[in-house]
């Protein structure tokens, strides 16, 4: 039912997916001080890739996806939200409590957080992806 | 030494890399493991003979009272040997059993997981920590008896072994808390220092019971015992194992461990001698019915454990000291004849006895094993089980109450059980050859090591009683009666009762065996009977449960979405409301100071409600829930949240993607309900939407705790080094909700796609015939 959009849409998509998904790096990694953070970045990103399929379909996204199935980001960041809980551990400290590292050079601090707010991004992302194709391809399957 | 135990599970992970180095030599390479840890066990031997109790101790989860302490005493270390060596020996002999089987590597992750829960079991000494393993031995347990998975009757036994058994497992969590809340403790050793605290206590009665449940399913007892013959489905190195000298001693190893605390009240007296003599009797009574040596061997398992379960029960310290030898008599030649019975069945093609005959220059060697444990287990001297018996007779004889039962039951059971030895261990190899479905021929040398060194023991144990006696068995039996005791075994006693009762059960069960046929037929009178038995109300619970659940589904669940609400609001309705209502006094305390554009955001929220109920179009009832989300997301805004407006704006835009994605697969719109329905929806809807305004409105006025926001405020920065109080509770303060509710979305998308695409499979399924897939361990 889906069919391939307009000339605007295509046009739009093209220009807008790259955009949104910077943005939803860009929400990602601002999340801890500013509004933002893994699930609306993640949301974000999703939002970007459906509109894609909506311009261009299942096929094409798969494309652009290249190798990566959504099923496998939602592993990803299940797996990464995982590993997060064990640094923890090591330092002698309950799980999941955070921890922080600078990285010298650059102002930016790496932390547990921060992998586990990766992970529910791609969590999100590979979810609502994989909830949406999965529609579609159905939709494309009956006749 | 926990971390030394726990290791058996990650060496079961990595069992399928072993095969792919060591092929069809993994099972010796596995078999190192427990022969490590059986040597470690008997090293602790000489301290804990001289009395020593030792304490590893090691926190688990301090927060609850959870610790991964072991501890060995003379019962634990008893248990731990008999699991390590038996278990070292059921692995060789697997690897010979089980050769080229395509699922070998399964069999051995889970029986290697079985045996570190089996010995976590053992040598627990928190009650919780012993109840985690005891659990994973009944799973495990399920995965073994249904190794052959494509065969029905073994899932359907596998099915009812875990049924009895984790039944039985909850009323043991049950029983477990009531015994920690009662003494106070949650430690094995603590509780049973107590003296008669427990005894006393008021909770004493039910927490018996609840044990007691957990430990007669585990351990097979009448009327629980049906599902230890149904587990010989099982490879036969797992009935060695699991079902005869392990798995199913669980409960009577917990009932052990307790007797300190728990034992010598008139209860504990009365159900255990009763209920075990019962067992045993039982189990002795229906071997005799059967011609499958599997079976025939269950059975006399069940009336072993119905032995161990009465002398528990009699609980003097003669009882007691019988208790321990006849525990690891029975271990070593139940276990030999289990490996016996697997190596007929593998090298004859059968299981029937009846079938076999004349085996003996064919396969002389197994023949001597199944002749020197068989002797063990009708009693005959100089076998250990000569002294187990005896033990045994003497602790009857001088039972306190229902000594006039018990005896005639343990007499009855000895006959019974020296024809059923008869049966097992003469039959197939003495008298006419008999031609087997497989030429039989000599076992190879990995099967039968482990029969032959268990017979050896058994033999040489008996010969040498003082060794077993003075060592391991005094320091078991102190344990279980919980002081120290001297055991001297010796295998003459000089010309007395249970010497004459030895004699007269082996007449009385040689006589049996040379007319077994005959009572065979006889008893088969007894079929319909039988299946009124015990089985028979397991499976009339199972038929209820399925009906039951058929009716709830049907009234509950029926698959209409409407449906499912109205149930899910009704009972929203039912619980707050009655909280509420009837609990506190709906207070409402508002004042009203609203602002314009409140007002008209508020209003769009309204207007899109009402829309969206009469709408007599998809589409547009689409778009009105869709104007009452953007609403929502505008009231977050206003009341700066902005985070929560940004999600509510994105999920908005998304859940508008997904309806209309799903909107052109519905069928045409159509008006189902009655004008009668929808006055009672309108009914259920408007009453849930008042009372959860009422509940709003009166938790606005109740400030019962102190609000945890300022702590959340105060810390964000200095502790959680950010400054977005919402982003600190999902990765931060609150970082394991947000893990499960990732996981929860990664489960909802599963879900979609198992619905969708299992559908488009089923026409896949209608084209072409599904192939059944390989399995691939």
């Amino acid at each position: 039912m889906v069919k391939s959009g307009t000339l605007i849409l295509h046009t739009a998509a093209r220009i807008l997916m790259p955009l949104q998904l910077l943005f939803s790096v860009f929400l990602l990694l601002r999340g801890h001080d500013e509004p933002g953070g893994g699930f609306i970045a993640g949301l974000v990103a999703a939002g970007a890739f459906t509109l894609y399929l909506f311009a261009f379909g299942v096929s094409a996204t798969r494309d652009v996806l290249r190798m990566v199935d959504p099923r496998d980001l939602i592993g990803m960041g299940l797996l990464l939200g995982m590993i997060s809980v064990f640094p923890a551990w090591f330092v002698d400290q309950p799980f999941l409590t955070a921890q922080w590292w600078e990285v010298p050079g650059i102002d930016f601090k790496a932390s547990t957080p921060l992998i586990f707010d990766i992970g529910v991004y791609l969590a999100v992302l590979g979810s609502v992806l994989a909830m949406v194709m999965t529609l579609m391809e159905v939709d494309k399957d009956e006749p | 030494m926990q971390l030394a135990v726990l290791s058996g599970f990650v060496l079961a992970a990595f069992a399928p890399l072993l095969h792919r180095w060591f092929g069809g030599r993994t099972s010796l390479v596995l078999a190192v493991f427990p022969a490590a840890l059986a040597l470690w066990f008997l090293g602790q031997v000489p301290a804990v003979m001289d009395g020593e109790v030792l304490t590893l101790a090691l926190e688990w989860v301090p927060s609850l009272g959870m610790s991964l302490t072991f501890v060995i005493d003379g019962l634990s270390l008893l248990f731990a040997l008999l699991i390590t060596v038996i278990g070292t020996f059921v692995l060789i002999y697997a690897g010979g059993y089980l050769k080229g089987h395509p699922d070998l590597v399964r069999f051995h992750i889970v029986i290697l997981a079985f045996m570190v829960s089996m010995l976590g079991l053992v040598l627990a000494d928190g009650l919780l920590t012993m109840f985690v393993f005891w659990e994973l031995t009944s799973i495990t347990s399920y995965l073994l008896i249904g190794f052959n998975h494509a065969d029905l009757e073994a899932r359907k036994s596998a099915r009812q072994g875990l049924f009895v058994t984790v039944a039985g497992g909850l009323a043991l969590m049950a029983g477990l808390v009531m015994l920690g809340i009662a003494g106070g403790s949650w430690s094995l050793s603590e509780l049973n220092a107590m003296g008669d605290v427990l005894r006393e206590h008021d909770l004493y009665a039910p927490l018996l019971i609840c044990l007691l449940l957990g430990a007669f399913t585990k351990s097979a007892q009448f009327p629980f015992h049906f599902w230890l013959p149904n587990a010989m489905a099982a490879p036969t190195p797992v009935s060695a194992y699991l079902h005869s000298a392990t798995m199913v001693k669980a409960g009577i190893y917990l009932l052990a461990r307790l007797h300190p605390g728990l034992g010598g009240t008139e209860m504990w007296i009365g159900i255990l001698s009763v209920v075990g003599a019962l067992t045993m009797f039982t189990g002795a009574f229906l071997a005799i019915r059967h011609t499958n040596i599997k079976k025939l061997l269950a059975y006399s398992t069940v009336m072993a454990l119905g032995t161990l379960t009465m002398l528990l029960g009699i609980g003097t310290e003669g009882a007691l000291i019988a208790f321990a030898t006849f525990l690891l008599a029975h271990s070593l030649y139940k276990g030999a004849l289990f490996m016996v019975a697997g190596i007929l069945d593998h090298e004859t093609g059968t299981k029937d006895v009846t079938a076999m005959g004349g085996l003996r220059p064919l396969m002389p060697v197994t023949a001597l094993v199944a002749l020197i444990a068989a002797l063990s287990l009708a009693g005959v001297p100089p076998l250990f089980g000569f002294i187990a018996k005896e033990l045994m007779f003497e602790s009857v004889l001088e039972a306190g109450r229902f000594r006039a039962l018990i005896l005639l039951l343990a007499f009855s059971a000895a006959f019974l059980t020296i024809a059923v030895a008869a049966i097992v261990g003469l039959r197939p190899f003495f008298g006419e050859r008999r031609q087997t479905p497989r030429v039989a021929h000599e076992a190879p040398a990995s099967m039968l090591i482990g029969p032959a060194v268990l017979a050896i023991l058994s033999l040489l144990l008996g010969l040498t009683p003082m060794l077993a006696g003075t060592g391991l068995l005094t320091a078991a039996a102190s344990a279980v009666i919980g002081e120290p005791v001297q055991v001297s075994l010796s295998l003459w006693h000089g010309i007395n009762l249970p010497l004459l009762m030895s004699l007269a059960s082996l007449g009385l069960g040689y006589a049996l065996f040379r007319r077994w046929d005959l009572v065979r037929g006889r008893l088969a009178r007894l079929d319909p009977l039988m299946a009124r038995g015990p089985e028979a109300g397991y499976e009339a619970f199972m038929h209820g449960v399925t009906v039951v659940s058929d009716w709830q589904t049907r009234i509950l669940q029926n698959g209409y979405m409407r449906n499912y609400i109205m149930v899910m609001v009704l009972t929203l309705i039912g619980l707050v409301g009655n909280s509420l209502l009837l609990r506190h006094a709906p207070a409402i305390a508002f004042h009203v100071d609203v602002r314009f554009h409140e007002v008209v955001v508020v209003g769009m929220l309204v207007m899109g409600a009402l829309f969206a109920t009469v709408t007599r179009s998809r589409l547009s009832a689409v778009v009105s829930v869709g104007i009452m989300g953007f609403s929502i997301a505008l009231t977050f805004i206003l009341f700066s949240a902005p985070d929560l407006g940004i999600t509510q704006l994105l999920v908005e835009t998304l859940t508008v993607i997904l309806l209309v994605l799903v909107l052109f697969r519905l069928p045409r719109f159509a008006s189902l309900s009655t004008p009668v329905e929808r006055i009672r929806d309108i009914i259920v809807a408007g009453s849930a939407g008042v009372l959860i305004t009422l509940l709003v409105l009166t938790a606005w006025g109740i400030d019962q705790f102190v609000p945890i926001s300022g702590y959340m405020i105060d810390n964000s920065v200095p502790l959680a080094h950010g400054r977005n109080i919402v982003n600190v509770i999902l990765v931060d303060y609150r970082a394991l909700d947000t893990l499960g509710e990732i996981f929860v979305l990664a489960l909802a998308a599963i879900g979609v796609i198992a619905m969708l695409k299992l559908r488009a499979g089923d026409k896949a399924a209608k084209k072409a015939t599904p192939e059944k897939e390989p399995y691939d361990g």
